[in-house]
């Protein structure tokens, strides 16, 4: 029986659980009647949840036999987790009501998606990480799926669950070799077996198991050649969707990724001989790939989804020049965390700007986003700024994200690797303007102003916000990064 | 006792076939069944891989065993979810072959 102590450190989770029952059951219970409720029952859960975890901000514990640690990096991704939650509640209610019958499941399949994204960023134990990685996949699956009648979501979820469950089995072959070799589950035991063999067998067979784990946690992440699933599954899935899918999931694979990579391979001598040029290779493959098809995209989700790709690529330098023995901030870490963080306004800020058009218009294509300065005014301005931030130009948070990545992968020597990473980032602003230019200086074919509901304008101004906020005020969010990382040397 | 590398070959070759038929086959259900055979391998070299490193009976460290269980639980969970979207898909197009679910192309 858990002590009242574990109680307290896991909740976060216990409320989002609680939660998610709960709005499961009413929606159960009474149907329509309460469905519009329903989604503020999860947001007050999110609410509650975020609170949770910044109140705990300073834990550091293993709980449950080592398998679930409650430690600062941990709860970095457990308040990035419920902001995400909370903003894509606020951007799918308008979205839901004129597009489907059955609202009320949608939020229950949301809180459960953060409560399993917490459990990932949490995962100390190999089992943990595997039943966290799959439990948000099967939310994730559904809620692609979730407008049943609509074909192309339908089309979305079946080859994003395919792709899935193929790489999460690879994973798992890999994680069952991992138990073989090391005859433990725990995170740490595997490490401790890594460093104390000297048998080159036993190094070669880590190799492999690491490498197909890597397959599933790439799957998550969208790096190339894992990423096939995220366009379809972008453009088929319901807008709000598709604005979780491309920062939750990947955020919290970037946090098992992260957690993985540092505690089990520094123990592996061959650690920094193969694995870094894998993983030089892998990002340089996902930003110029995802960079280069962006350019002829059309749709403006799939456009987003391309782009989302090659952020993911910018992100993985951070992780290729991890150096956490100095006290340097270029530590390639608290890169990764700053752009994760700056990464999560800015791109859904973007998909909220695609939701407010798409709600009073049904608008997806580029093309016939001409003259939007004049029919939404503000959403077009709010573009801009987005885009500006996702191409990383300053003064926005995208930069602040690309300047400590890119500035550690100079700092330990990786100058091709990191002018690869500008070169990609100039190639992206041509795309990333095309959408722009439409909006500005293309003429409409229609005149009348577009109507954004109230909810979508708060989210769209919270996240301008907090995009510009970084950018003049970064001093919070550094020293948040630097804690949470100081929890994993 | 059957020495170790039989069981990982078995699974390793279980594995081959499963990822081999999720690439190459069609029909969706196909797939889905390629996956579990994939799934299968695993439970196979997490049961073989327990029994060599525990192995003196009674033992309580039952890390392997209970992963397996596990593994067999979330593959009922994920062949509900597919066969729910699959059903769908069915209704929709009166298809399961997956090169026909072909609305969205690079």
């Amino acid at each position: 029986m858990p002590d009242a102590q574990t109680l307290w450190l896991i909740s976060p989770e216990l409320v989002l659980a609680i939660f998610g029952l709960a709005i499961l059951l009413f929606a159960i219970i009474w149907r329509e009647r309460v469905y519009g409720a329903l989604a503020w029952v999860a947001l007050v859960g999110l609410a509650l949840a975020l609170a949770a975890a910044v109140n705990l901000w300073g834990a550091h514990a293993r709980l449950f036999a080592g398998m679930y640690a409650v430690d600062m990096f941990a709860l970095f991704f457990k308040i990035v987790a419920p902001i995400a939650g909370i903003l894509v509640v606020l951007i799918s209610m308008d979205y839901l009501r004129e597009r489907t019958r059955y609202r009320g499941e949608f939020f229950v399949l949301l809180t459960f998606a953060i409560l399993a994204m917490m459990m990932m960023a949490s995962s100390a134990n190999l089992l943990m990480i595997f039943l966290s990685i799959e439990f948000l996949s099967y939310m994730s699956y559904l809620l692609t799926g979730f407008l049943r009648e609509d074909r192309k979501s339908n089309e979305a979820a079946i080859k994003y669950l395919l792709y899935g469950a193929i790489t999460s089995a690879v994973m798992l072959y890999g994680l069952s070799l991992l138990y073989g070799i090391s005859g433990s589950l725990n995170l740490g035991d595997v490490a401790l077996t890594f460093s104390k063999s000297a048998d080159t067998s036993v190094q070669t067979l880590a190799l492999v198991a690491t490498a197909l784990v890597l397959a599933g946690l790439g799957f998550k992440i969208s790096l190339v050649p894992f990423h096939q699933w995220a366009p379809d599954a972008y453009e088929g899935a319901p807008t709000p969707v598709t604005a979780f899918l491309s920062v939750g999931p990947k955020a919290v694979g970037f946090a098992v990724l992260l957690r993985f990579t540092l505690t089990t391979l520094p123990g592996l001598p061959e650690f920094a001989n193969y694995w870094t040029p894998l993983l030089v290779i892998i990002s340089i493959a996902t930003m110029t790939l995802g960079n280069l098809v962006a350019l002829r995209q059309t749709n403006v989700k799939r456009l987003l989804a391309y782009s989302s790709i090659a952020q993911a690529g910018y992100m993985l330098i951070g992780l290729v020049a991890v150096n956490l023995g100095g006290s340097s901030p270029f530590s390639g870490l608290n890169g990764v965390l700053i752009y994760l963080f700056a990464y999560l306004f800015t791109n859904l800020g973007a998909f909220v700007c695609v939701i407010a058009i798409e709600n009073a218009t049904g608008i997806v294509e580029i093309p016939e986003y001409a003259g939007l300065v004049k029919r939404a005014p503000l959403v077009a301005a709010l573009f801009i700024v987005f885009f500006l931030s996702l191409a990383g130009i300053p003064p926005t948070a995208g930069f602040v994200g690309k300047f400590f990545v890119f500035g550690a992968a100079l700092r330990e020597g990786f100058l091709v690797l990191a002018a690869i990473g500008v070169l990609n980032s100039v190639i992206s602003v041509f795309y990333y303007f095309g959408v722009v230019r439409a909006a500005f200086f293309l003429e409409p074919k229609d005149t009348s102003p577009i109507r954004v509901a109230p909810l979508v304008t708060l989210s769209l101004v919270v996240t301008a916000a907090m995009v510009l906020l970084i950018a003049v005020y970064p001093e919070p969010l550094f020293n948040l990064a630097a804690w949470s990382m100081a929890m994993l040397k | 006792m059957i020495p170790l590398p039989f069981y990982l070959l078995l699974a390793a070759a279980l594995f081959c076939i499963g990822l081999f038929g999720a690439l190459a086959r069609r029909n969706a259900i196909a797939i889905l069944m390629g996956i579990e055979l994939m799934l299968n391998a695993v439970n196979i070299n997490l049961i073989a891989f327990w029994r060599y490193i525990q192995p003196a009976a009674p033992t309580w460290d039952l890390a392997g065993q209970i992963f397996a269980l596990f593994v067999i639980t979330l593959a009922a969970a994920e062949a509900a979810i597919a066969l729910a979207l699959v059903i769908a898909i069915y209704r929709s197009r009166d298809t399961v072959n997956v090169e026909e679910v072909d609305l969205m192309k690079w």
